[in-house]
């Protein structure tokens, strides 16, 4: 949801979240046992240190192994003890996935989101249709919970990346080729017999889609999209060819373990995106790939760090796998974006994006 | 200047823009264009369809003047054939030379279109381009094209293969093209003037775009062309309507009856590894011999050695630069590691006066280089890299099939008989040059690698009253 915040109320109240989070998670009543072995091990107390969010550079960048070794019930906070919980992963496309745990936090992001659009751009009452990734992901739900608070239903197309990836790794290029129609069919049926007005997909499972019919003619009024990189060409193609000028598009910039990213408002003719992250809940900066204590100037390109604090969630100061331009605030929000996100060049695994 | 995308013969501006370097921004496409775009792939050829091949072989004798002589749209600005040599050297580090050796070649290919064409089909009259049928040696044959388009990927350091696709077009097929990164300016000047010269324009496409993008033309498109490493031969493996150039290895095989009179034959070696810079695959890459290794080896290498850097414009430059200084180092440092290993010695190192990579006027050039290799099997012994660079290996004759491997071009300098005939027959051998011929020796009426029209149309069965349909 944009926000009536100035800069300095923006950076006040990452500050604050910063110093009660951190109370959260390293306090023993309520606290997680992951994080409570941590400040044993590591000689401070992040509660006397860390008092607001530049005080975070005291940690080093989060490794995410650690959400493939670990038993996610160690993330449990003491709290929530009890409390039924989901379990949602990311990759795995080989190995163990990263793993993480929730209970409440994709509704409030989802419905944040819901509320940045009004009813026109996604209609209310509208039912949905999401294709791509469901399975063991947040994304699914958040999806069902997005469509159901604007009072629709969502129905659902898996497409699962893993298998994609995989099939890719081993040059099985026209498997994969069938794999995706085999999807798209299913999601052409779908949007042929009931009546959808609004969908979640990836950006190029969208335009596969667009090739089969014309979107505009079925009924679709408003497409939120995310998943892969867009560059100003893609967005513009998508905007003008796929979507034929006709349908509503909201790219969007999340993953399992931040939530999602709005992109700001661009005027006619615009196509670089720039995304916001769900401040105070997370925080994106874009720092230096050498010394990541440090943001680049804006305009440069950097690698996206990301920093989430919940109650149910920490995780401080993780280099994603991407990288973007940082961009200054904007109208409606009052903190750093990151523009043209793509994968981050200079990593040492291969990244196989843009698979579905 | 601004080269945009072409689709099917319209402007496209892209949000995606590559600058190349101060005086040179280009377009770049996404993969979702070039598929959109082949949704609409059938009026390209019905606009092509609707004239006939004779005419479209005229237009393309026309196209060929064009082509060499004339100012062509090049983006949003007027290209003549200067700058256009320029532009390209510029780019590709080519000197002038090359550029307009290979400006020639094109040109050749295309006012010789008759012939080309004639050499794929074996004779046949264009009409099969119109009717599917004619009538060769009193049986009618009948042919249908298989695909609607021919996506082509094409390399940036070597202009002339695009002679290859150009074909295409007076056989009715549609072209989407992805230039090289450092060559924009070839297929799109070809494309230009076959437009003027009366081709729909509805019949090209030019996306300047990713390695996403290229795969999307290639595999999208109903037949592909791309080129490449042994990497790129193995990554279309699977795509059987995708027909991958690779690495050529090509080589010169010198028969026990004319050994002896190897002096006479030094320069058709030096051309052999030397034209167009040493970076085409019909470069000779390997020379195998029956006796006199080390003499030759010798000989040549001074001979080789003599060829120095030389400014781009220089009338007499026959060494290219390299655009990408590591690439350079990379392969530097490879031939020096793997000279290490017993069996392989730089004939040329001693002959050169410095090392094999030099810095000169302003770029970085690799000299020419003759690899001895006492074990065939040394990795130095058949490879191939892109500059003039060669290895020479002495085995009997009766052996040099056996080890030859895969080979684009094999030039047999012999007049044996049954040593033809075996080359002849042999599987390993994609075009044969029999006598004391340099390899990058091109016959218009042969086929490059592959038969375009053997790819790009089928023969089917035909029976009946065929008077009703010719």
């Amino acid at each position: 949801m944009s926000s009536s915040l100035t800069v300095e109320e923006a950076r006040a109240q990452v500050d604050s979240q910063t110093k009660e989070l951190i109370n959260w998670h390293f306090s023993p009543e309520t606290g997680c046992p992951y994080w409570l072995d941590w400040a044993k091990n590591a000689g401070w107390d992040p509660r006397e240190k860390v008092q607001t969010f530049a005080d975070m550079l005291h940690f080093d960048n989060f490794d995410d192994e650690v959400l493939r070794k670990e038993d996610p019930a160690k993330f449990i906070p003491k709290a929530y003890e009890g409390r039924p919980y989901n379990v949602f992963e990311t990759g795995g496309t080989t190995g163990m996935p990263k793993q993480r745990i929730g209970w409440e936090d994709y509704k409030t992001d989802y419905t944040e989101f819901s509320e940045h659009y009004g009813p026109d751009f996604f209609p209310q009452g509208a039912n949905w249709l999401m294709v791509g990734p469901t399975g063991p992901r947040r994304l699914r739900m958040a999806i069902e919970h997005l469509a159901n608070i604007r009072g629709g239903a969502c129905y659902f197309i898996d497409l699962d990346p893993r298998w994609v990836k995989r099939l890719i790794g081993m040059g099985e290029m026209q498997m994969a080729k069938a794999y995706q129609e085999h999807v798209i069919d299913q999601a052409v049926t779908i949007i042929r017999h009931r009546d959808i007005k609004c969908m979640f997909t990836t950006p190029r499972l969208l335009e596969s889609l667009s090739l089969r019919m014309s979107l505009a003619d079925a009924g679709i009024r408003g497409v939120f999209a995310g998943g892969t990189t867009m560059t100003p060409q893609y967005v513009k193609f998508i905007q003008e060819e796929v979507l034929e000028g006709k349908i509503n598009y909201a790219p969007t910039y999340g993953n399992t373990l931040m939530g999602l990213a709005i992109s700001r408002k661009r005027e006619p003719g615009e196509y670089s995106l720039t995304y916001y992250a769900p401040q105070p809940r997370a925080i994106l900066r874009v720092v230096e790939p050498e010394d990541s204590s440090k943001v680049v100037d804006y305009g440069e390109y950097g690698r996206v760090e990301l920093t989430t604090m919940t109650k149910e969630f920490f995780v401080p100061r993780f280099l994603e796998r991407d990288e973007a331009i940082r961009r200054p605030e904007c109208d409606e929000f009052p903190w750093d974006g990151v523009g043209d996100v793509r994968p981050f060049q200079s990593g040492t695994k291969a990244v196989i994006e843009g698979v579905y | 200047m601004q080269i945009p995308i072409l689709r099917l013969g319209e402007t496209y501006e892209s949000a995606d823009l590559v600058k190349l370097n101060e005086n040179l921004t280009t377009h770049t496409a996404n993969p979702g264009l070039i598929r959109r775009d082949l949704l609409r792939i059938n009026e390209s050829k019905a606009a092509l369809d609707a004239i006939p091949a004779e005419t479209l072989a005229d237009y393309c004798e026309k196209a060929a003047e064009l082509f060499i002589n004339a100012e062509l749209p090049c983006g949003d600005s007027m290209q003549g054939p200067d700058d256009y040599v320029e532009s390209l050297s510029a780019l590709t580090r080519l000197p002038h030379t090359l550029v307009k050796m290979n400006m020639s070649k094109i040109h050749a290919a295309m006012s010789q279109i008759r012939i080309v064409i004639g050499g794929l089909t074996r004779g046949m009259p264009l009409e099969i381009f119109d009717k599917g049928i004619t009538s060769v040696g009193g049986l009618e044959v009948n042919y249908y094209p298989t695909t609607s388009s021919l996506g082509v990927s094409l390399p940036s350091n070597a202009p002339a293969v695009n002679s290859l696709w150009l074909p295409a077009l007076v056989m009715k097929i549609p072209v989407l093209l992805k230039p090289g990164r450092e060559d924009p300016f070839t297929p799109l000047r070809i494309a230009q003037a076959m437009i003027k010269a009366g081709f729909p324009k509805e019949a090209f496409g030019y996306y300047p775009t990713t390695h996403e993008g290229g795969d999307t033309l290639l595999t999208s498109c109903g037949a592909g062309i791309s080129f490449g490493s042994d990497v790129t031969v193995r990554k279309y493996a699977p795509f059987k309507n995708i027909q991958v150039h690779g690495t050529g290895r090509s080589k010169i095989l010198i028969g026990e009856d004319y050994i002896d009179r190897w002096e006479e034959f030094l320069d058709v070696l030096v051309t052999s590894i030397s034209a167009n810079g040493g970076r085409s695959c019909i470069n000779t890459s390997a020379i195998l011999v029956p006796s006199h290794c080390k003499e030759i080896a010798e000989a040549l290498a001074a001979k080789l050695a003599e060829i120095k850097p030389l400014a781009r414009d220089d009338s007499d430059a026959l060494l290219c630069g390299f655009a990408n200084t590591s690439l350079a180092e990379g392969i530097d440092g490879m031939i020096d590691d793997l000279l290490k290993e017993e069996g392989a010695r730089d004939a040329t190192a001693d002959h050169r006066g410095g090392g094999r990579r030099v810095e000169a006027f302003d770029q970085t050039y690799l000299c020419p280089t003759l690899v001895a290799c006492d074990d065939k099997d040394h990795q130095l012994a058949n490879t191939e890299f892109m500059f003039p660079y060669a290895s020479i290996v002495e085995m009997p004759q009766s052996e040099m099939l056996a080890n030859i491997g895969e080979t684009l071009v094999v030039s047999a300098f012999t007049e044996n008989k049954d040593w033809i005939q075996d080359l002849m027959l042999s599987p390993d051998i994609e075009r044969l040059n029999i006598g004391p011929f340099p390899t990058n020796r091109v016959q218009w009426e042969q086929p490059h690698e592959g038969n375009l029209f053997e790819f790009l149309y089928r023969r089917r069965a035909i029976q009946g009253d065929l008077s009703v349909a010719v």
